[in-house]
């Protein structure tokens, strides 16, 4: 059958956000195996609704769609997966926050399916590991190598000599790591530990990572270069990494540590 | 070519920019008021121009309202020893049109959205906590939307809340009435059977 003609199709979608829209409907901006898909669920805003409680916010779920003039509406849709953890943890939430943020910006409109397993993946992970952080910045690693801005981390970006095991830099603009002989103040200093955490990442599967342990300040310096990397690569600011920034100092006033581990053991 | 005159395309304009009007329902609402006289132009046009004149936010609760503090904020024959937090004003009515409660209220005027760069300070939260001071306060009523950004907000209410040792509640979550179990989802189906109570 010409796919011009199909009005009714099936999808299994992340949902990534949700708009109000019109008396009682929302449009879903949705990740899916096929790339990026904004469609209109209607009534969903009523408490009646049968398909609200399927489709809230980085749900997993299996939708029936018809071809709509603009959008696609959304006329079934079933519940495959929810994260529970989410609700009632903020800083799990506010990850799921950054790493929706970023599928938003980054996912085209077209087939991309191993983005889409990389983001349930990763929701499942930090709904569910004890250190959601670790799995925010795998999910920034592999993200960024799908997009095309996989960081260079084995040679240096501005004269090629390889990378020797020291304190290095990181170049934005050249994406990837600059010797201590070619720094030049628009550098970042990344100490020989996050260097290895970032090798680490780039290189193994995430059945690996369940085996790392990580110091906290390792962890943090790794996530404030992820973050620069991105807005610098996107052009934009990453607003959850504010929140997510808030609840990582209130949690460290109150002395609650994200994990527990003191010495990484990284490679 | 024919064209619309300016007033008629400025108005078609003006209601285009609604939350949930699109071009054709604009003109739709222009021409009804333009065929059914002018009685029914000058009506809106009044209300409209009362809108901003006549309103203000409590500085209490943050309810939209003709007084400061307002009416309900004001009533003495309403229980100042109960709270309800809700996300926007619309959710007042919603309650009271209820019957049911008798507190006062506190509109956050959003929910925790950390996509949209809404955090706890861009919410009416610190107001909430420097209301909670003055010992009258029993219990904080939580009424977010049941939405995971709802839930989030909840928490940031319940984190601000709890060292004060004042009860935090939520309302109930489960069956909507009218709803049919088959059709329920897991989340809310697991909701109703953790919240089922005694008969």
């Amino acid at each position: 059958m010409d796919p011009q003609r199909v009005r009714v199709y099936q999808i299994e979608a992340l949902v990534l956000r949700q708009q109000d829209y019109a008396e009682a409907d929302r449009i879903l901006t949705l990740c899916t195996p096929h790339g990026k898909l904004r469609a209109v669920a209607k009534g969903t805003r009523r408490s009646t609704s049968h398909k609200a409680g399927h489709l809230d916010l980085f749900m997993r779920a299996e939708l029936q769609l018809a071809k709509g003039r603009n959008l696609d509406i959304i006329i079934q849709a079933e519940c495959q997966e929810s994260y529970d953890a989410l609700r009632s943890d903020a800083l799990r939430f506010t990850y799921a926050c950054y790493v929706a943020e970023l599928l938003e910006y980054v996912i085209r409109e077209d087939e991309q399916p191993e983005v889409y397993y990389l983001a349930v993946d990763t929701l499942r992970r930090i709904n569910s590991e004890v250190n959601p952080s670790i799995w925010a910045r795998y999910f920034d690693i592999t993200l960024l190598s799908y997009a095309g801005f996989q960081p260079d981390l084995y040679h240096c970006v501005r004269c090629g000599r390889e990378i020797q095991a020291e304190m290095n830099y990181f170049s934005l603009e050249q994406g990837g790591l600059v010797c201590p002989s070619c720094y030049t103040n628009r550098a970042l200093q990344v100490s020989l530990y996050a260097q290895k955490l970032l090798r680490f990442l780039q290189r193994n599967k995430p059945a690996d990572i369940n085996r790392l342990t990580v110091a906290d300040t390792t962890l943090g310096e790794v996530e404030h270069l992820m973050l620069l990397y991105w807005q610098h690569v996107l052009e934009r600011e990453v607003k959850s990494a504010v929140n997510l920034r808030q609840l990582q100092n209130e949690m460290t006033i109150q002395s609650q540590p994200l994990h527990t581990n003191t010495k990484s053991k990284q490679e | 070519m024919p064209t619309t005159p300016k007033p008629v395309s400025r108005l078609i304009d003006a209601f285009s920019r609604l939350p949930g009007i699109g071009p054709k329902t604009a003109s739709r609402l222009t021409y009804y008021l333009l065929r059914n006289g002018k009685e029914d132009a000058q009506t809106l046009q009044a209300a409209l121009g009362d809108l901003y004149s006549g309103i203000t936010f409590c500085s209490v609760c943050f309810n939209i309202s003709e007084s400061d503090p307002c009416a309900l904020c004001t009533d003495a024959s309403r229980d100042s020893g109960l709270i309800c937090v809700v996300e926007e004003p619309l959710d007042v009515l919603a309650i009271e049109n209820t019957g049911r409660y008798k507190g006062l209220y506190h509109v956050l005027h959003g929910h925790i959205s950390p996509m949209d760069r809404i955090g706890p300070d861009q919410l009416r939260l610190q107001e909430l906590a420097q209301r909670l001071q003055g010992g009258t306060v029993r219990e904080v009523i939580v009424a977010t939307n049941p939405t995971l950004e709802g839930d989030a907000t909840a928490l940031y209410v319940a984190r601000l809340v709890n060292p004060s040792g004042i009860l935090v509640s939520r309302l109930a979550l489960g069956l909507p009435r009218g709803g049919d179990l088959e059709y329920a989802d897991r989340v809310t189906l697991a909701e109703a059977i953790l919240g089922r109570h005694k008969m």
